[in-house]
């Protein structure tokens, strides 16, 4: 058998029907077109940041002298995340913002490890993977919900929601809050889903179905919003 | 073949059988999807088309005593019996809404996508056929909010479909932008996510779900117009659920994303910071590319069946192909030249108006295409066809007033003038439009198992072509004079007075061309039971929904999947040299004018090309592979 299909499929390409071009089942695929729409949602934000931002004036030392909290320029990201837990009082700038990175890129890491394990058809290593994984999106919840809480109390000057904001223009409190919401909604769809993942590889579906193309599914997923973060990192704390 | 898969194959040859639930409502049959997104459809179209009545209505008959509108209008007549001004606006802006979205995007791409792609890619179903049912089920409860919105006290969304802030952020502007434009937002996000949902099937099934010998260049033009439409929705509306959401936290938490320094009712208002210019940017980043979602299918549909109704292959299939790539990327390029009198520096202006100006040569390719298509073809002049030539020749005059537009130095004097009005309606709305028609009239036996009446046909066309222009034309005079769009009312001042027997005229072929829809509604509907019995290819089609049965059940055919050798467009193929000697005169005349894309080339040896009697051996090596294939 395998002679003959050898010698078509050398004259026929792989685009030219009855088989998966890419090679990926339908569900890995609409996977990757929803990633790719996704990014366009993310990117409008990031644009609309972008724009908002470059119609506020920038903080200027040789202008507007020592930085201080100002509704008359854009903040420094700097100044304004620069608290850690239990460390009351210290200037740690971006420390914990840093943390919380590392965890969620980390849970990157284990959630790759998932899917090695579950191309060995490994179900205790999926389970222990996954697990790590859920762990790390809770924790980088948690965290989010801390620098949340840390914000919205703020130092003395009011604290910031969607309409004020204490360190700086109210626009950087509304961008802040809807892009770090947005992107933490969709880290909390991922754990959901992860935990889906998990459970069902607990009750052993994935091993009755022979595959586990489902981790790998939410893998991609779990590997965007990663992604997306870094990009809504760098907007909001670094530049 | 693994025992698996012959299972598999053998589920599907005898029906699923269902109760009516699971069959005709909650079904997850691409065939059945297509009918409910068509009959929605249909049924927006009436509803948009009926709203534009009564606005016309306002704008020739200023003067008219409008009480026995009352019963269904209510408090929006008032004792004089007119029409309230601010209802004139939700009409307006509802129109729009539905017809842009409800009938031209969900109706057309949800219709003929969901039906078509299967069908003529040679596929037992959908990828996913629950995500298709569920992006149904999506688009119809986004339907049901925005038709509730219909009936508030407050009123419907009324700041224009555009829906521009700070007008429609504040609720204090106008009784439209409370609840109404609230619910206008939560029902364009259900049917973002019915698009994305939509979208992203299309797209996962043509690439992966293609039957054997199907390749990319072996696909009707209706499947690549399809593909593409999936393409540019999916990394569009993205951009428009951005844009809506933060405009739902401007209106109702307080932000600021889009409002800045503004004054209402003497009273100011405490945003600060916004840009109402980023709205539309974000907006037209999805509007311009809708204008493309809606049109491309329709020239996907025209491009087939004006092929099959000439009898001559589509002149230049990848010119074609092209073209659409070309005006699937241009789409995302040119959304600015929406904004020209938004103040924007003159320099990014001209940059926008050389890339909306360079769109101009896809769209005149495909126009040549058509035209040579058409050119000393064995025209059979069926309905569908009719529509589709209707089609190309909106295409033209409405397109030819994109030039206009499309200069920022014309736009400033043309903007929001009834020109703009015109021209939109007849490249996008009334082109789109009869390419949904054109498609009906088509596919209708494949849907339904029976043939649309052509003589009803023809009327509707006819009625239909010219209505069109008449409503269409004279707003282009009516723009140029300067008359601005979305007023109540011209009459109150001197400088507008003009025109008025112009507008009334408009109002009258409007009417008769709203009136004239019915004939195709009766047409449609009554075929669905009474019409005549279909043959099993009734326009001589080369493509392979034909070779299913009159009325598919679910998997489409009942045994394997036909096998794919030839392009789509073998119509009128010419008996080459060596049999052109062999065979008689008579016997030549009595050959077939088309090749159906299934059928082998070893089945053809009088009309192969010599690169083609090539393919042969290839064909036969290929069948043998399959048959040790199976064996193991």
């Amino acid at each position: 058998m395998s002679t003959a299909t050898t010698e078509i499929s050398s004259k026929t390409s792989i685009w030219s029907g009855g088989q998966s071009p890419f090679n990926i089942s339908y569900g890995k695929l609409m996977m990757w077109f929803f990633l790719l729409s996704d990014a366009f949602t993310f990117s409008a934000l990031l644009v609309t940041y972008g724009m908002v931002r470059y119609s506020h004036t920038a903080y200027d030392p040789s202008v507007h002298g020592e930085f201080v909290f100002s509704q008359s320029y854009w903040p420094i990201p700097e100044k304004v995340f620069e608290a850690v837990p239990f460390l009351h009082g210290v200037s740690l700038p971006l420390v914990f913002v840093g943390i919380m990175t590392f965890i969620l890129i980390m849970s990157s890491v284990t959630m790759v490890l998932a899917v090695e394990a579950g191309h060995r058809m490994d179900k205790k290593a999926v389970q222990k993977w996954m697990l790590w994984t859920i762990i790390g999106g809770l924790v980088f919840l948690g965290c989010q919900a801390w620098e949340w809480t840390h914000f919205i109390v703020g130092t003395g000057g009011g604290g910031a929601s969607l309409s004020w904001n204490e360190y700086g223009p109210p626009d950087f409190a509304a961008l802040f809050f809807f892009i770090t919401g947005f992107h933490g909604t969709h880290v909390l769809s991922g754990v959901l889903l992860n935990f889906l993942i998990y459970y069902r590889t607990v009750t052993g579906m994935y091993e009755r179905r022979g595959h586990y193309e489902m981790v790998e599914k939410v893998g991609l997923y779990w590997h965007f919003v990663d992604l997306v973060w870094v990009f809504v990192f760098t907007f909001f704390y670094l530049i | 073949m693994s025992t698996e898969d012959t299972m598999h194959n053998n589920e599907h040859d005898h029906e699923h059988h269902g109760n009516f639930w699971t069959t005709y409502v909650f079904s997850t049959d691409h065939k059945i999807i297509a009918k409910q997104f068509l009959i929605s459809g249909i049924i927006w179209a009436l509803l948009g088309g009926a709203l534009s009545v009564i606005f016309r209505l306002q704008l020739g008959f200023p003067d008219m005593d409008l009480t026995w509108l009352k019963p269904i209008l209510g408090e929006w007549i008032d004792m004089q019996g007119k029409l309230d001004p601010e209802f004139y606006l939700a009409l307006v802006t509802m129109h729009g809404t539905i017809m842009v979205f409800f009938v031209l995007t969900a109706g057309l791409s949800g219709t003929f996508s969901n039906f078509l792609i299967p069908l003529q890619i040679g596929a037992r179903d959908m990828a996913s056929g629950f995500m298709n049912m569920l992006s149904y089920w999506f688009f119809f409860v986004s339907g049901v909010i925005m038709f509730i919105s219909l009936f508030l006290e407050t009123g419907p969304a009324s700041g224009g479909w555009v829906i521009y802030p700070p007008l429609s952020a504040l609720p204090q502007a106008m009784s439209g932008s409370g609840l109404g434009m609230t619910m206008w937002l939560l029902a364009m996000a259900l049917f973002i996510v019915s698009t994305l949902l939509g979208g992203i099937n299309y797209i996962t099934t043509i690439i992966n779900l293609r039957t054997h010998g199907m390749t990319f260049t072996k696909l009707p033009l209706t499947i690549w117009a399809f593909f593409l439409t999936a393409i540019i929705g999916l990394l569009s509306f993205p951009v428009l659920l951005s844009a809506a959401l933060l405009l739902i936290f401007d209106r109702s938490f307080g932000t600021s994303f889009y409002l800045s320094e503004i004054y209402i009712g003497g009273e100011a208002l405490p945003n600060i910071g916004g840009s109402p210019i980023l709205f539309q940017h974000l907006f037209w980043f999805l509007g311009h590319p809708e204008v493309y979602i809606v049109l491309l299918p329709s020239l996907g549909i025209t491009s087939e069946i004006i092929a099959t109704n000439s009898r001559k292959p589509i002149f230049g299939y990848r010119a074609m192909i092209g073209s659409m790539m070309g005006i699937a990327i241009l789409s995302f390029v040119v959304w600015a030249h929406h904004m020209f009198v938004t103040g924007m520096n003159p320099f990014l202006g001209s940059i926008f108006t050389l890339l909306t100006l360079i769109i101009a040569i896809p769209s005149a390719v495909k126009v040549f295409n058509y035209l040579t298509t058409l050119w000393k073809g064995n025209l059979v002049f069926t309905p569908a066809m009719l529509f589709s030539i209707g089609l190309v020749s909106y295409f033209i005059s409405g397109g030819l007033t994109g030039l206009f537009m499309g200069n920022s130095a014309i736009d400033i004097q043309m903007h929001d003038t009834y020109f703009i009005v015109a021209h939109f309606h007849l490249v996008m709305g009334s082109a789109a439009f009869f390419g949904m028609l054109a498609g009906v009239y088509h596919w209708f036996p494949k849907m339904f198992g029976r043939m649309m009446d052509a003589k009803l046909g023809y009327v509707h066309f006819w009625l239909t072509f010219i209505g069109v222009y008449l409503i269409f034309f004279p707003m282009h005079y009516i723009g140029m004079a300067g008359f601005p769009r979305r007023y109540y009312s011209w009459t109150n001042f001197d400088t507008f007075n003009g025109f008025t027997d112009l507008n009334m005229f408009v109002s009258v072929a409007a009417i008769v061309t709203f009136i004239a829809q019915f004939i195709f509604l009766f047409n449609f509907f009554y075929s669905m039971f009474k019409g005549r019995r279909a043959t099993a290819n009734p326009w001589k089609s080369t493509t392979l929904e034909w070779t299913t049965p009159i009325n598919p059940g679910h998997g489409n055919w009942p045994g394997d999947i036909p096998k794919v050798y030839r392009w789509p467009y073998d119509l009128s193929k010419p008996v080459n040299e060596e049999y052109s000697k062999k065979l008689s005169e008579k016997e030549i005349q009595e050959m077939p004018d088309f090749i159906p894309q299934s059928v082998p080339f070893s089945k053809t040896p009088e009309t192969n090309f010599q690169n083609e009697n090539e393919l042969i051996a290839l064909e036969k090596e290929e069948n043998k592979a399959i048959v040790v294939n199976e064996e193991k």
